[in-house]
């Protein structure tokens, strides 16, 4: 393959891209790199290892699994009925399914918060009939991250499901399979991938989030104290040490979240293609 | 087509199920944050939604908003054009570079740029004897902004670009055509819808940046507070009316974006 292109312009839009990353993105980056190797290892392990902090971590990443989980059963549900049933208000289900995109993460929260605690008009009827707090819970934050993540696996496992092949369901029927059995044995095992992958891109998501998750969690220390908000509280005492040791944890499970799902999509366009 | 419907209940249950899931955690928030704006009637709407600060946050939303996606635009095509017409080394690694902002979390993006541009930072001691202020000031709004919405245009010009290939652009180029009547003439045409759509987006994300933003922002009221952080304020303060109604001006935006998207889809599907 040949090196030289013969486009010009590769110098100028390289170094447009390389020098607005620099500033953007790789020079914050590596001021945390240097700051981390600063921190002393002890200091980092105590810090990380506060029974607060702790269990920050617990009920951020147990909220974002649960809120993740809902999604994905949801997710499967709402894009097999916008690529497979024509029904009236279709185009508009799916126009506002990208709502949680557009809508500022902080405008969400205060609007689940406040229709949500015992006074408001959703959690007073959920107090007065089953005594359910929903406000200032985990229940709470739940409800937030699902708000948060329902765009991710709708928009991964739709192209899917558009692009299968309507062959295999047909060859499926003609040799007796009735409509369970074809959805568990041909329809699932092509977009569980997407699926896993909607869930994964939602799960990293929702750990990290924070405008819609501050309003409603109460931020109560070890019951609804989610990791953000433990990294926002360091800042504002200007403990950096803290703040970037809690940071460095975060980034850590955000990047093995990230590979879990790679490795996974590489082994199974492996098994689809056959190219090992 | 026949095995394909499904026998009409479960259809219908899944719908149901579809439209109620999406009602109560979507369609339900919207509809609350402007009816409890409107709570004190029209009059008090208008109040608040003309307050002194809460037109001093819009305007300087609207800055940070404008001059990212300004540069985001500008990056995104040069990116865009860089990592598809050329082979080069370490593509890869650049694309997950610019990739990298939408898999931190907002409060690290803060956390970064306050380890990069704080008193402890590394450029402080060359920036301090300028006078340069960047964190709690509106600078650092402005790059917690940028960094939050960094790959959102280019990733919507990148497979565009990818499927086109570089045929056009070779035959331009050795027609004699100069760098930017090629940009201008032969790959514009191909990526204007996938370009506005990402400055849509870019425009949504950047308008309601809430977590990077208040970690860098020195929440000065008039000065440094942009309107998610207003809002905030407002709420804490337990001035209800005035944080929904401040709310819904940028529901009224999300909805306007909703709509765009959707305009911006139809006519880029239609022309490919």
């Amino acid at each position: 393959m040949k090196k030289k292109s013969i486009i010009p312009g590769f110098g100028l839009s390289f170094g447009i891209t390389i020098t607005i990353l620099s500033v953007i993105v790789i020079l914050p980056m590596c001021s945390l790199v240097v700051f981390a190797s600063k921190l002393s290892f002890s200091e980092f392990l105590y810090t990380i290892s506060r029974p607060r902090i702790m269990s920050g971590y617990f009920v951020s990443i147990s909220t974002a699994f649960f809120a993740s989980l809902i999604n994905a059963v949801m997710g499967l549900v709402l894009a097999w009925v916008l690529v497979r049933y024509e029904f009236p208000g279709k185009r508009f289900l799916d126009g506002i399914i990208e709502l949680p995109f557009a809508l500022p993460t902080a405008v969400a929260g205060i609007s689940l918060t406040h229709m949500t605690t015992t006074n408001g008009c959703v959690g007073k009827i959920f107090y007065d009939l089953f005594g359910i707090r929903i406000a200032y819970t985990r229940l709470g934050i739940t409800i937030a991250l699902i708000f948060i993540g329902i765009p991710f696996v709708v928009r991964s496992i739709q192209p899917v499901l558009e692009k299968i092949d309507l062959q295999y369901e047909e060859a499926a029927y003609i040799l007796g399979a009735d409509r369970k059995t074809t959805f568990r044995k041909v329809i699932f095992p092509e977009i569980l991938p997407a699926l896993i992958s909607g869930f994964t891109l939602a799960f990293a998501r929702c750990i990290g989030e924070y405008g819609s998750v501050v309003f409603i969690a109460g931020n109560t220390p070890y019951e609804t104290e989610i990791v953000p908000l433990l990294i926002m509280a360091e800042l504002q005492e200007f403990d950096y040490s803290a703040a970037t040791s809690i940071a460095l944890v975060m980034l850590f499970i955000a990047f093995v979240i990230l590979s879990v799902n790679a490795i996974i999509q590489s082994r199974v366009s492996r098994r689809v293609s056959g190219i090992s | 087509m026949e095995i394909r419907k499904d026998s009409g209940i479960m259809k219908w249950i899944l719908i149901g199920i579809s439209f109620l899931f999406l009602g109560v955690f979507l369609l339900l928030p919207l509809f609350y944050i402007i009816a409890t704006a409107f709570r004190d009637g029209i009059g008090g709407y208008l109040v608040a939604v003309t307050d002194e600060y809460a037109i001093k946050a819009a305007l300087l939303t609207l800055k940070a908003t404008l001059i990212s996606v300004l540069i985001n635009t500008f990056f995104g095509l040069a990116a865009a054009w860089c990592l598809t017409k050329f082979a080069f080394k370490g593509k890869k690694i650049l694309s997950t570079f610019i990739d990298l902002p939408v898999t931190v979390s907002p409060i690290i993006a803060g956390l970064i740029y306050v380890l990069t541009f704080g008193r402890q930072g590394i450029l402080y001691k060359y920036l301090d004897p300028y006078g340069i202020q960047i964190i709690f000031a509106v600078p650092g709004i402005v790059l917690a902004t940028i960094f939050v919405t960094f790959p959102f245009i280019s990733r919507e010009l990148i497979p565009v670009l990818t499927a086109q290939g570089t045929d056009e652009e070779e035959a331009a180029a050795l027609m004699g055509a100069k760098t930017f009547t090629i940009f201008r003439k032969v790959t514009l045409p191909h990526i204007k819808w996938a370009l506005l759509y990402g400055v849509v987006l870019c425009t949504a994300r950047a308008m309601g940046e809430f977590g990077a933003v208040s970690v860098l922002s020195g929440h000065l009221r008039g000065k440094t507070n942009t309107l998610p952080l207003y809002i905030e304020l407002l709420y804490q303060g337990y001035d209800f009316t005035g944080a929904f109604a401040a709310s819904s001006i940028l529901v009224i935006m999300a909805i306007i974006i909703l709509i765009l998207r959707l305009l911006l889809q139809n006519k880029g599907k239609r022309e490919v």
